[in-house]
């Protein structure tokens, strides 16, 4: 059974593990960077990104998880999971991974009041819209060579691919269609 | 399809806030420094509760300015109170789009018969609660996530726990009673029964539920955590201590650690003064925060 780790430090957990669950795998909350080395992908879930940001320097999950994505392991990051994979965030100076080659903007829907639910388009996910749930979400405003734009919402990019890194500005978790969960699955599959 | 202001976009953003700690803050310094410490929110105010204690009168909605540079201040969200039933202050919270309102005990009630209508709006709100039906009426009434009340202002974490421990007994115990006695349990706990139904089913809220209300230390949080709690906010705990930026920093550490005894005893060194407690017995039962609005 394929071993997704879930960093636990804070945010939206639980609701990647259950997720996880209802597709077949096996999560594993994850706190401890020796636990990093008994997984075959990781999620980095959304929560508040200066927060997480903050404890994974703290933590010894920097360079771990860095490493983690140059061994071509899968990862996919969610809003703040995002926010944190970017290589620089436009206008602020918060510390990122730099492992997924975008420039991303904070807040840029607004304020919780901006805060949306929206039927998305995702090709790769079939004709079916996808309930996506955007909270106080970022955007990506660019992308680097070979990273593939798979949904935007009014123009604006949401969710990307880089081989073996998945993000996406909404909140996959917080639904009950499973697809990404799924779509990140596969890749994990095709990698292993 | 674009909708806003839906209750699954209000309870997504506590649920982001799951693990973490929300600050109260009088002030755009003492803001970024809750921030840089690593807080999820901040809560602001015209006082710290301990404060709002000692001055007795009428407490109020903060200045909307002071919300404002606040909101311009830091990135994380920004939270604030209203007065329990006091509709008028949240719609002015609302047009000025703060993040999140806390329709807070700890502020003077403006109406002692009805809490705010909390559908009505687009912003989410958080409820303070002493028990399970006191938190299903507040949900009832839209509340997005919910409190312990505790008793703020004290430093004393023992009401915290007795309303963490009765809420979550309480949930317990709604999950062994049978299809017919969940009826009576709701009339019991004047509670809408649909959401009785929901906890004897799930065995927890259909939303975030966070401790709040006397939390003074790094092992005050983990105790919290450990009872249930989904994140914790700290009143005067923090800038009513001796060294705020440390001890900001602690509990974080704190509550996303709280069950690792050798990060909590690291965590907890050297933190200075810890604010002066207050024990529960000194206080007269009519300055009782947590008996008002339930």
């Amino acid at each position: 059974m394929i071993k997704i780790g879930v960093l636990a430090l804070q945010g939206a957990v639980r609701e990647h593990i259950q997720m996880l669950k209802n597709c077949g795998a096996t999560p594993i909350e994850i706190k401890r960077i020796k636990q990093v080395d008994d997984i075959d992908g990781l999620i980095i879930p959304g929560g508040e990104s200066t927060t997480i940001g903050k404890l994974i320097v703290d933590y010894g999950f920097f360079d771990k998880i860095k490493e983690f994505a140059n061994l071509e392991k899968p990862v996919y990051g969610t809003c703040a999971g995002l926010i944190l994979m970017s290589k620089r965030v436009i206008g602020e100076s918060i510390k990122t991974l730099n492992i997924m080659d975008i420039e991303v903007r904070r807040n840029a829907f607004g304020r919780q009041i901006d805060s949306m639910e929206v039927g998305l388009k995702i090709p790769k996910l079939g004709e079916k819209e996808y309930p996506a749930i955007f909270i106080r979400a970022p955007i990506i405003e660019n992308i680097g060579e070979q990273v593939e734009t798979l949904a935007k919402v009014d123009g604006k990019i949401v969710m990307v691919q880089k081989k073996n890194l998945l993000v996406s500005s909404f909140h996959p978790e917080l639904s009950d269609d499973n697809r990404i969960h799924n779509y990140f699955l596969n890749l994990v599959d095709k990698i292993l | 399809m674009k909708e806003i202001g839906t209750f699954k976009v209000k309870t997504g953003l506590a649920e982001m806030l799951k693990g973490g700690v929300i600050m109260d803050i009088v002030s755009v310094e003492q803001a970024k420094i809750a921030e840089e410490a690593g807080a999820v929110a901040v809560m602001t105010l015209e006082r710290v509760p301990a404060d709002i204690r000692k001055a007795g009168g009428v407490a109020r909605m903060a200045d909307p300015q002071l919300i404002k540079d606040v909101m311009n201040a830091v990135t994380i969200p920004v939270m604030a109170k209203v007065r329990i039933g006091h509709f008028a202050e949240a719609q002015i919270l609302e047009a000025l789009e703060v993040d999140f309102i806390d329709e807070s005990e700890v502020l003077t009630p403006a109406d002692e018969q009805h809490h705010i209508d909390k559908h009505k709006f687009k912003i989410p709100f958080v409820c303070g609660a002493i028990n399970l039906g006191e938190a299903l009426r507040r949900i009832g009434e839209g509340a997005a996530m919910i409190r312990t009340k505790g008793e703020a202002g004290t430093g004393n974490v023992v009401e915290a726990v007795r309303h963490m421990r009765l809420i979550t007994s309480e949930m317990r115990r709604l999950t062994i009673l049978s299809d017919d006695e969940l009826m009576t349990a709701a009339k019991e706990m004047g509670a809408p029964y649909t959401l009785v139904k929901y906890v004897a089913e799930n065995g927890k809220l259909p939303v975030v539920n966070f401790a709040a209300g006397g939390i003074a230390t790094p092992a005050d949080a983990a105790l919290m955590m450990h009872l249930g709690a989904e994140g914790v906010f700290v009143g005067s705990g923090i800038f009513k201590s001796e060294n705020p930026h440390v001890m900001a920093k602690a509990i974080v550490r704190a509550t996303a650690y709280y069950d690792d005894p050798e990060i909590l005893l690291e965590v907890s060194k050297n933190l200075g003064k810890t604010m002066t407690g207050l024990q529960i017995s000194q206080i007269d039962e009519m300055d009782l925060l947590q008996k008002r609005g339930i």
